[in-house]
C-alpha cells in the first residue's frame, strides 16, 4: 500500500520478536482518516502488541509508522501523545482513589507557579471537555465510585484532553452491557463526525459489524488482510480469524434437572469496606442443569462465589449443599461437600505458579492417603496421577509434570485447573469466568467440559461477564444486579436486550 | 504541671528522629517502594552527622552531610528495588546489615579505633542556650531539629497533595502502569522518592547524634527506623498521620525516662521495653484500618500490567 | 566462554558472584581507608584456618548461625521473613539458663530438658509473631524487630535479677554442669584424659583450648530434617503453597492462618535451639548482659540468603560466615583495620544476592560481546526479567 496522507495511520512491515518468539511477523495496517477501523484476532494473536507499538509502549524490531503520510518515530507514550495518539487500554489505566479530574490531568497538569496545582482551572477545563462531547461524567467523582461505563468515558476524555486525533480502544466492550455498548458506538460515531479516527481491537464479531468501516485481521502474528465490513459477514470473519470453519453455536441436548444441589436463601455479603455486595440473594441450582448468572462485573458475583467457597463470611442467609448448611465454615468444608470451583482469576486463586504442574494438580487432594501415607507426600504418585490428567485433558506440552506451572500457556493452565476440579467428580461445579483470556479452541473445550459434567449429573453454576457465553451455555439464565437476582429465565425465552436492561438495573424490583 | 512540661519537652525531643525517618518512609512508600532500610540509613546519617560536626565544627553543615550520606545509601536501595526489581524487603534488610558495619568502620577509622565518637558540636536550641536555664521551662526550648522536622512534615504534605509532583508520586504508588501510559517516568519518580527517603532518614540519624546526644555511639540508633516504619502504617501513609504517630512513640519513650528517673519500683530494663511493646500494641489496634498504597512493595516492570 | 555463560545461568552462580563482589567491595574500602587489602585477607584466612583450634572455633561459631540460618531459610521458603531470629535465640538462651540453674538432673535428663526449654522459648516467640501476622496482618518484620529489642531487655532483666545475677560480673549464674554439651567435658580435664591427649597435640589443642560441643552435629541433622519437612511432607507442601500464593492456598482449603503460625513456630524453634546449644555448649554457660544485638539472628539471615534459602545449603554457608567473622577478628589484631569490614562485606554479599538476575545480566552481557547465539535462550527483557510466554 502506498504511503499517503489519506490515511491517518499506516504501519508497514512491523516485526516484533520477544526473544525467539515472533509476536508480529511483518504486519501491515492502513487506517483511513475519519473511519472506525477494527483489528480482529484471537487472544494472543498480537493485536494488542501492534497497538502498543503504535502507542510507544514497545519498539518494533523492523518496519515503519506513518501518520498522515509522514514517517514518524514513536519511542515512548509521550511521543505518541505528542503525535495525537490516545489509547484506552482494556484494563483501565485509572488511579482508583483519584478524582476524574486528577486522572485526566495526570502527567499534563494545570499548574500555577512552581508546580503548584491549580485544581480550579483544571476542573473547568475538564468540565468544558465533558460538555463539548456530551459525556455524562462528574469531574469531581472518585473513580472507584463510578460505573465501568463512566470510567471508560474518563479514559476517552484523558485522550481527548491531550488533543488526540487518533483513538485506540482495546477491547472496549468487554465489560459493558448491551445498552452501554450501544452508547459507546454512538460516541464513536460522534467522534468520527468531529474529525477523529478510531482503531478498535476486538475479538467480538457482532460489534465489528455494528461499529466499524473496515476490519484488519491478524492470526498468530500474521496479517491476514483487510476487509470492508459492509461486504462481509460474521461467519466469514470468524473463519478468517481462526483459520478454519468455526461453529459459533454451542451444541447440547436438553437438560434433565434433578434435585437441588445448591440452594441459597437470603444471602447477604459485605465487602472489606463494609458495603453490602450481595443483598438478600436467593438462588437454586439443580443436579443436571447449568445455571448461568449474567451481570456486569462488580454486581456481587465475586462475593457470591467467595461466600459459597467460604473465602468470606456471609452476614445473613443460608447456603445449602445437598441440604446441609455450609455458610461461614471453611473453604475445606465447602470442598468436602463435593463442590469444585474454577476461579475467575486463575493466577490469583487457582494456581501456585512456582509449583510444578504435578504439585498443582493435587491442591485440595494432597491430604488424601492416596498421595502419601501419614505426613509424607509421595511425589512419584503425584507424578503418575498428573500424567493421567495430562493425557485425558490434553494439557500441553505433554510430559510437563515436573515443569513449573508458570511455564504453561494460559489455555493449558486453565485446562490444568479444570482437570483438577473435574477429576474430583463434584456434585456442584462453579465456573467463574472460565473462558477469560482463552482462544476459540480452548473456549470450545471449556464449554464442552461444562456440558459433559452436566450430563454426568453435576449441578453447574456458570458466572460470566460475557453475555453471549451465558446465553449459549446455560439451561437457566439468572441476572444479577446490585447483589440480587433480578430475573430468571429458561434458555431461549429471553433476548439479549431484555437481559441487558436488567443487567443495567432497568426494571429492577 | 512541671512533669507535664517535662513530658512535652522530652516527647518532642525523642520523637524528632522518628519523624524524619517516618517522613522518609511516607515518601518512599507513597511512590510504591517499601523501605525497610530506613534504619540503616538513619545509622549512616548518625555517624556522618557526628563525624562531620567533629571535623567542621559546624553542625549545620554536618546535618546536610548526614542527609547526603543517607541519600547515597538509599541510592543502593533504589538501584536494587527499582532497576533490578529486587525483593524490596531483602534489599532493605541488606542495607540494614551493611549500614551498621559501615558506620562502625567509619567511626573507628575517623576516631582511632574507638567505637564511639568524641563529644561534638550540637545543633542549636531554638531560643538560644540560656533561655529559662535552670527552670523546668527550659525543656520546652527544643533543639532546632525538632522545628525542622515540623517544617519538613508540612513541606512533604504540601508537595504530596498540592503540587503536580505529588500527584505523580501518588499515581505511581497506586497504579504505575497508568502513570507510565501518560508519559510519567515511573523509574525516575521512584528513584527520586527513595533517595529523598534516605536523605530524610539521614537527617533523622543526625538529629539523634547532633540533636539529642552529642556523639555517635553503637546504640544511638536502635530500632528507631523500624518504629518509624510502624508510625508510617499507623499514620496511614500521610505526613501528618506519621507525625502524630511519632509523637505518640516519642511520648512513650519520654514516659520511660520520667518513670525511670522517679521512685517507681519498675526495673529499668522493663521500662526500656515500653516503646517497642507500645509499637506492637498500636499496630495490633490500628493496622487493619489503614490501607497501603496499592502498588507498595511491587516492582514495576515495563510492559507488564 | 560458553562454559562461563552456562555457569552464570546456574542458581549457585549468584551466590558465588555475590561472595566475590563482597570481597571486592571490602578490598576497595580497605584500600581507600589506607589498609593493605591482600594482607588483610591473608590475616583473615590464617585467623580462620591457621591452627586446629581456630578451625574448631569456626565450627563453634558456625553452630548458632547455622540453626538461625535454617530457621530463616525455612520461614523464607514459606513466604515469611523471620528477622526475629535474634529475639527467638535470646529467649531460647534465657529459658535454658533459668531452668539450667534451677534444675539439676542427671545429664541424660538434664540435657534434653534444657534443649526442650530453648526450643520452647524460640517457638513461643515465633508463635507470637506468626499470630500477629495471621490474625492482624501485621508485617512480621516490624514485630520481629520489636520483639528482638524486648527480648534483649528481658535478658538484661533476668541477668540483673536477684535470683540469677552472679556477683561482681555482668552475667547470670552458669547452669549446672549436668547440662553441659561440651564434648568430653569431664574426661578431657581428668588426668587420664590429659595423659591421652598429650599424645595427640592437635586434638589436645582442640579439646582443651576450645568449647567444642555437639552443637554443629545437631545443626546438620536439623538442617537435613528441615529440608525433608519442606520437600517431602504434606505439611511442607502446604507451607510452601501458602508461601508462594496465599490466596490459591486458601482457595484450595489449606488453613492459611494455621500455616503461618506453624511455620513461625518451627522457624522459632530452630532459633531457640541455637540459643540453647550455645548456653549448654560454650562457656560461660550463662546469659550475659547485652549492650546491643549480638547478631546471631542477622547473621543467620545472611547465612540463609547465601544458601539460596536451602536449609541444607546453610551448612556450608554458616561455615563460611563463621570463618569470616572469626577470622575477621585477626584483621584488626594483625593489620589494625577495623574488623567491621567483615560486616560491610557480609552486607554487600546479601545486597548482591538480593539483586535477582545479576548473573543472568552478566551472562547476557558476555554473550552479546561474544555473539554466540544460543537457540535455547529464554526471552529476557532489558532489566533481566524473563518475559511471559505467549498465550497459546
Amino acid at each position: 500500500m502506498e504511503v499517503s496522507s489519506e490515511y491517518a495511520v499506516q504501519m508497514h512491515g512491523i516485526l516484533k520478536k520477544f526473544g525467539v518468539f515472533t509476536a508480529l511477523d511483518h504486519v501491515d495496517l492502513d487506517v483511513k482518516k475519519q473511519t472506525v477501523h477494527a483489528i480482529l484476532g484471537e487472544n494472543g494473536a498480537g493485536k494488542t502488541t501492534l497497538m502498543n507499538i503504535l502507542y510507544g509502549l514497545y519498539q518494533a524490531d523492523e518496519g515503519g509508522i506513518y501518520l498522515n503520510g509522514e514517517e514518524v518515530k514513536i519511542a515512548t507514550p509521550t511521543d505518541a501523545i505528542k503525535h495525537g495518539i490516545g489509547m484506552v487500554h482494556q484494563h483501565f489505566m485509572l488511579v482508583e482513589n483519584f478524582t476524574v479530574t486528577e486522572n485526566i490531568i495526570l502527567g499534563d497538569e494545570v499548574c500555577g507557579a512552581a508546580g503548584v496545582l491549580d485544581m480550579k482551572k483544571a476542573r473547568q477545563e475538564v468540565q468544558a471537555l465533558v460538555e463539548e462531547y456530551g459525556f455524562d461524567v462528574d469531574p469531581d467523582a472518585v473513580i472507584e465510585d463510578i460505573t465501568v461505563g463512566m470510567q471508560q468515558r474518563v479514559e476517552i476524555l484523558k485522550a481527548l484532553y491531550r488533543g488526540a486525533e487518533i483513538l485506540i480502544l482495546d477491547e472496549p466492550t468487554a465489560v459493558l452491557t448491551p445498552q452501554e455498548i450501544e452508547k459507546l458506538i454512538e460516541i464513536m460515531h460522534d467522534l468520527i463526525a468531529k474529525g477523529k479516527t478510531i482503531i478498535i481491537i476486538t475479538h467480538k464479531l457482532k460489534e465489528i459489524m455494528q461499529s466499524s468501516d473496515e476490519c484488519s485481521i491478524i492470526r498468530r502474528g500474521v496479517y491476514m488482510g483487510t476487509v470492508n465490513v459492509k461486504e462481509t459477514n460474521e461467519t466469514d470473519l470468524a473463519s478468517k480469524m481462526v483459520g478454519r470453519n468455526v461453529n459459533l453455536t454451542v451444541e447440547k441436548t436438553k437438560a434433565h434437572p434433578g434435585e437441588p444441589v445448591l440452594s441459597i436463601q437470603g444471602l447477604t455479603v459485605k465487602d472489606e469496606r463494609g458495603i453490602d455486595q450481595v443483598r438478600d440473594l436467593n438462588l437454586e441450582v439443580r443436579a443436571g442443569e447449568i445455571v448461568g448468572i449474567a451481570g456486569i462485573d462488580g454486581n456481587g458475583q465475586q462475593e457470591l462465589v467467595d461466600a459459597i467457597t467460604n473465602i468470606v463470611k456471609a452476614q445473613a442467609g443460608t447456603i445449602k449443599i445437598n441440604g446441609e448448611e455450609v455458610q461461614n465454615t471453611t473453604p475445606r468444608n465447602t470442598y468436602t461437600h463435593s463442590v469444585a470451583t474454577i476461579p475467575s482469576d486463575r493466577h490469583r486463586w487457582g494456581l501456585v505458579l512456582p509449583f510444578a504442574v504435578s504439585e498443582n494438580t493435587v491442591l485440595e487432594r494432597h491430604v488424601d492417603e492416596e498421595f502419601g501415607a501419614g505426613i509424607t507426600l509421595d511425589y512419584d504418585k503425584l507424578k503418575s496421577y498428573t500424567t493421567e490428567l495430562i493425557e485425558k485433558f490434553d494439557i500441553r506440552p505433554s510430559g510437563c509434570e515436573d515443569e513449573r506451572m508458570s511455564g504453561l500457556s494460559g489455555g493449558n493452565q486453565q485446562k490444568a485447573i479444570i482437570a483438577r476440579m473435574v477429576s474430583a467428580a463434584p456434585n456442584l461445579l462453579i465456573a467463574f469466568q472460565p473462558t477469560r483470556g482463552l482462544d476459540v479452541g480452548a473456549i470450545e473445550f471449556v464449554h464442552k467440559t461444562l456440558i459433559a459434567e452436566r450430563d454426568r449429573g453435576a449441578a453447574i453454576l456458570l458466572i460470566s461477564f460475557e453475555l453471549d457465553e451465558v446465553m449459549d451455555v446455560s439451561d437457566t439464565i439468572a441476572v444479577i444486579y446490585h447483589g440480587q437476582i433480578v430475573g430468571t429465565y429458561e434458555q431461549g425465552t429471553v433476548d439479549e436486550n431484555e437481559l441487558g436492561l436488567l443487567m443495567a438495573g432497568g426494571g429492577a424490583k | 504541671m512541671d512533669s507535664i512540661i517535662l513530658l512535652i519537652g522530652i516527647t518532642l525531643m525523642y520523637s524528632t528522629p522518628l519523624i524524619f525517618g517516618a517522613l522518609g518512609g511516607v515518601i518512599s512508600e507513597r511512590s510504591g517502594v517499601t523501605n525497610i532500610g530506613i534504619e540503616g540509613m538513619m545509622v549512616i546519617g548518625a555517624v556522618a552527622g557526628a563525624s562531620a560536626s567533629y571535623f567542621t565544627n559546624n553542625p549545620w553543615i554536618a546535618f546536610l552531610v548526614a542527609g547526603i550520606c543517607g541519600g547515597l545509601v538509599a541510592l543502593l536501595h533504589a538501584i536494587a528495588s527499582v532497576s533490578f526489581a529486587a525483593d524490596q524487603t531483602v534489599s532493605g534488610v541488606a542495607i540494614n546489615l551493611l549500614a551498621p558495619g559501615l558506620a562502625l568502620f567509619l567511626c573507628r577509622y575517623f576516631f582511632d579505633g574507638a567505637a564511639m565518637s568524641p563529644i561534638v558540636e550540637k545543633m542549636p536550641k531554638v531560643f538560644g542556650d540560656s533561655w529559662m536555664a535552670g527552670t523546668v521551662y527550659s525543656n520546652l526550648n527544643v533543639n532546632v531539629t525538632t522545628i525542622i522536622a515540623l517544617l519538613l512534615t508540612i513541606a512533604t504534605w504540601f508537595v504530596l497533595y498540592r503540587t503536580k509532583w505529588g500527584l505523580r508520586v501518588r499515581a505511581v504508588g497506586e497504579h504505575p502502569a497508568a502513570a507510565d501510559t501518560l508519559g510519567i517516568d515511573v523509574y525516575k519518580v521512584r528513584y527520586v522518592c527513595v533517595i529523598l527517603s534516605g536523605v530524610f532518614a539521614g537527617f533523622g540519624g543526625a538529629s539523634m547524634t547532633i540533636g539529642i546526644i552529642s556523639q555517635f555511639t553503637q546504640t544511638a540508633i536502635s530500632g528507631h527506623g523500624f518504629i518509624a516504619m510502624a508510625a508510617v502504617i499507623f499514620g496511614k501513609w500521610t505526613p501528618f498521620g506519621a507525625y502524630g504517630a511519632c509523637l505518640l512513640f516519642g511520648g512513650t519513650q519520654a514516659l520511660t525516662v520520667l518513670l525511670g528517673g522517679g521512685s517507681f519500683p519498675i526495673p529499668s530494663q522493663i521500662l526500656a521495653m515500653l516503646p517497642y511493646a507500645m509499637t506492637i500494641i498500636v499496630l495490633v489496634l490500628f493496622v487493619g484500618r489503614s490501607v497501603a498504597p496499592k502498588a507498595d512493595g511491587v516492582p514495576y516492570i515495563k510492559g507488564s500490567r | 566462554m560458553k562454559a562461563l555463560i552456562k555457569f552464570l545461568r546456574k542458581p549457585i552462580a549468584s551466590s558465588i558472584v555475590a561472595i566475590l563482589l563482597g570481597f571486592l567491595v571490602a578490598a576497595v574500602v580497605l584500600a581507600v581507608a589506607g589498609y593493605d587489602p591482600l594482607g588483610s585477607f591473608g590475616a583473615l584466612f590464617s585467623g580462620a584456618l591457621g591452627r586446629p583450634k581456630y578451625i574448631a572455633n569456626v565450627i563453634i561459631k558456625a553452630t548458632p548461625i547455622l540453626l538461625t540460618g535454617v530457621g530463616v531459610a525455612f520461614a523464607f521458603q514459606t513466604g515469611l521473613f523471620n528477622i526475629g531470629a535474634e529475639g527467638q535465640y535470646i529467649l531460647g538462651t534465657i529459658l535454658t539458663s533459668i531452668v539450667g540453674v534451677m534444675v539439676d538432673l542427671p545429664p541424660v535428663l538434664e540435657i534434653p530438658l534444657l534443649i526442650c526449654c530453648g526450643i520452647f522459648g524460640g517457638a513461643l516467640l515465633g508463635a507470637f509473631i506468626g499470630f500477629l501476622k495471621a490474625k492482624f496482618g501485621i508485617h512480621e518484620v516490624i514485630t520481629s524487630i520489636m520483639t528482638n529489642w524486648i527480648m534483649l531487655y528481658l535478658c538484661n532483666f533476668v541477668v540483673m535479677s536477684d535470683t540469677f545475677h552472679k556477683e561482681n560480673s555482668t552475667s547470670a549464674l552458669p547452669i549446672n554442669t549436668s547440662g553441659y554439651t561440651t564434648i568430653l567435658y569431664n574426661w578431657k580435664k581428668s588426668d587420664a584424659g590429659i595423659e591421652f591427649l598429650n599424645g595427640i597435640p592437635w586434638l589436645k589443642e582442640v579439646l582443651l583450648k576450645t568449647d567444642l560441643n555437639i552443637g554443629f552435629i545437631v545443626g546438620i541433622l536439623v538442617a537435613i530434617f528441615a529440608g525433608w519437612l519442606l520437600s517431602r511432607t504434606k505439611l511442607g507442601y502446604e507451607l510452601r503453597a501458602v508461601g508462594y500464593n496465599r490466596d490459591a492456598a486458601r482457595f484450595s482449603g489449606i488453613n492459611v492462618d494455621r500455616s503461618i503460625i506453624l511455620c513461625m513456630v518451627i522457624s522459632g524453634a530452630f532459633c531457640g535451639l541455637a540459643g540453647s546449644l550455645n548456653i549448654t555448649g560454650i562457656s560461660p554457660h550463662a546469659i550475659t548482659q547485652l549492650a546491643a544485638q549480638e547478631g546471631y539472628g542477622f547473621n543467620g539471615l545472611s547465612v540463609a540468603f547465601i544458601a539460596g534459602c536451602s536449609t541444607v545449603g546453610c551448612i556450608p554457608s554458616s561455615l563460611l560466615f563463621a570463618g569470616l567473622i572469626y577470622g575477621g577478628m585477626s584483621v584488626q589484631q594483625v593489620m589494625g583495620a577495623p574488623s567491621d569490614i567483615i560486616n560491610i562485606m557480609i552486607g554487600t554479599i546479601v545486597f548482591f544476592i538480593a539483586l535477582p538476575g545479576i548473573t543472568n545480566a552478566l551472562a547476557d552481557w558476555i554473550e552479546r560481546r561474544h555473539k554466540e547465539p544460543d537457540p535455547n535462550e529464554v526471552p529476557v527483557a532489558k532489566d533481566g526479567t524473563p518475559l511471559p510466554k505467549r498465550e497459546a
